[in-house]
């Protein structure tokens, strides 16, 4: 679980890796609106708005795509849009809505 | 627009208040909702639960409880434990009465809690003048064993008189003392606050200063409710907008549902969770927040520069105080309310709308004169 920290630890800011893969924050509740949907992080309690259909069905996606780059094609993100949904996604990260997902471990054998 | 969005309306609330009870062990001067005696008509555990249920199937994702004194209702924790087990947040507001060293303990086992200490003075005397003798004792009280129980980040929370403004820094270096955060709301004319308005609402100066505190402040929590004071310059943080009906409603002890936690009067009465069809269909389909989800006319605010930031202010503050919905707030920091306050005040038949006859007790009691038990 989240624990409730102190007012003073600042969130460590780092930017959405496109080759990377993320899902949503177990503590995370997404509700659809009819513009987009509202995002909810039960342990820091922070609200964040996805302002539309896509970028709600984008986020969804993460759960379940090997990347990002992977999850934007999907979705049918046009390149010169991409800042944009990127934009939205860090600022996912930075309310720790998005937590990476640890590459799998490769077995050497040796 | 996302903020045009939100003025139309969500499928559910975003900020839902519950006023779980009138019961109150304190008589605040300013109390928004006339609390002292319980109502009998107060909704059973059951229903509590049934309504949670609904929260639930809608995804409210936390409610704020408040009172009256919510704690003094002996289904306090059975209520917070159902909503919490049913995905439900609570944040509940206390006077910390009854946040005994155990009862501190218990709420620090989960993180779907969050609780929030009244407090309107940075020291005793100027927050008892308003809450009461021996309410800063409790708060503060409370406050150690939050702390004590390793609670974690709790919230102070302050309404802005025009007696604690001065005490900003103060109530800062308190909140810091306490690793808690600092939440400032507005002073409302509602409830009792209809009465003591005239001499606690913060001068035009004090206002000023307020919002060049707030606005060096982002970590400082506000609620959204001096939207208003943006006309002084750059936005406040937030939506600053008014929610009412829109992102925003209460329901109260007895299971009707209100625009705001400001309006509590027949006016702003959309239904009830007692009616068929329950929460949902007084939040989607009543005809009162229907309304308040159409566009809105700025009235005489049309014509100033400003209306764009303030949005004509807080429908509350305008209500009981007697001016038009659609004018300016009673507190506009350019003046344009004053004219039609003075007006008002010289009128020999009040324009003023009754607050009702509340839950008040015939008398003030202060609290540590009778157990508080006498009143659940």
């Amino acid at each position: 679980m989240h624990r409730r920290g102190p007012a003073t630890v600042e969130p460590v800011v780092t930017a959405i890796d496109l080759a990377a893969a993320y899902r949503l924050h177990p503590n995370v509740a997404v509700r659809p609106e009819p513009f987009g949907a509202l995002v909810y992080h039960y342990g820091n309690r922070k609200l964040v708005f996805l302002k539309s259909s896509r970028m709600v069905a984008l986020v969804k996606s993460l759960n379940d795509a090997p990347s990002v780059r992977a999850a934007l094609e999907t979705n049918g993100v046009a390149a010169k849009n991409t800042e944009r949904y990127v934009a939205a996604l860090n600022s996912l990260l930075a309310s720790d809505m998005l937590i990476p997902v640890s590459p799998p471990e490769v077995s050497h054998a040796c | 627009m996302l903020v045009d969005q939100l003025k139309s309306g969500l499928d559910a609330p975003i900020c839902l208040t519950w006023e779980l009870t009138y019961a109150c062990n304190l008589a605040c001067i300013h109390c928004l909702s006339s609390s002292g005696r319980r109502d009998p008509r107060e909704l059973s555990t059951e229903e509590c639960k049934a309504v949670i249920d609904e929260l639930a199937r809608l995804q409210v994702f936390y409610v704020n409880i408040g009172g009256g004194e919510p704690t003094i209702r002996t289904d306090f924790f059975e209520i917070v434990d159902y909503a919490v087990a049913s995905g439900v947040g609570v944040k509940f507001s206390t006077n910390g009465s009854r946040i005994v060293a155990a009862a501190a303990e218990r709420l620090s086992g989960s993180d779907y809690i969050d609780i929030q200490i009244s407090l309107d003075g940075a020291d005793r005397e100027t927050n008892d003048a308003v809450r009461g003798d021996g309410s800063w004792d409790t708060a503060l009280t409370a406050m150690n064993h939050l702390r004590d129980a390793g609670f974690g980040q709790f919230k102070i929370s302050v309404v802005m008189t025009r007696h604690n403004i001065p005490q900003l820094d103060a109530f800062e270096a308190l909140a810091a003392e306490y690793g808690a955060e600092l939440r400032l709301t507005r002073l409302r004319p509602s409830g009792r606050g209809a009465d003591s308005w005239d001499q606690l609402h913060p001068t035009n100066a004090q206002q000023r200063e307020l919002y060049n505190w707030i606005i060096t402040r982002p970590k400082v929590l506000t609620g959204d409710s001096f939207f208003h004071l943006s006309a002084l310059g750059e936005s406040l943080p937030g939506l600053n907008l008014c929610g009412a009906g829109r992102i925003v409603c209460l329901i109260d002890p007895v299971g009707e549902v209100y625009a705001c936690p400001f309006v509590l009067h027949d006016e702003f009465k959309a239904g009830s969770v007692r009616d068929e069809g329950g929460f949902a269909s007084v939040w989607r389909e009543s005809e009162l927040f229907t309304s308040l989800r159409e566009p809105q006319s700025p009235g005489a605010c049309g014509s100033c520069g400003s209306y764009d930031a303030c949005q004509g202010g807080c429908m509350a503050a305008k209500f009981f105080t007697g001016l038009p919905l659609d004018g300016p707030d009673p507190e506009c920091v350019w003046g344009n309310a004053d004219d039609e306050l003075a007006r008002i005040a010289a009128a020999t038949d009040s324009t003023k709308p009754s607050p009702g006859p509340g839950h008040s007790k015939p008398t003030p009691v202060s609290l540590g004169r009778k157990p508080v038990d006498a009143y659940s």
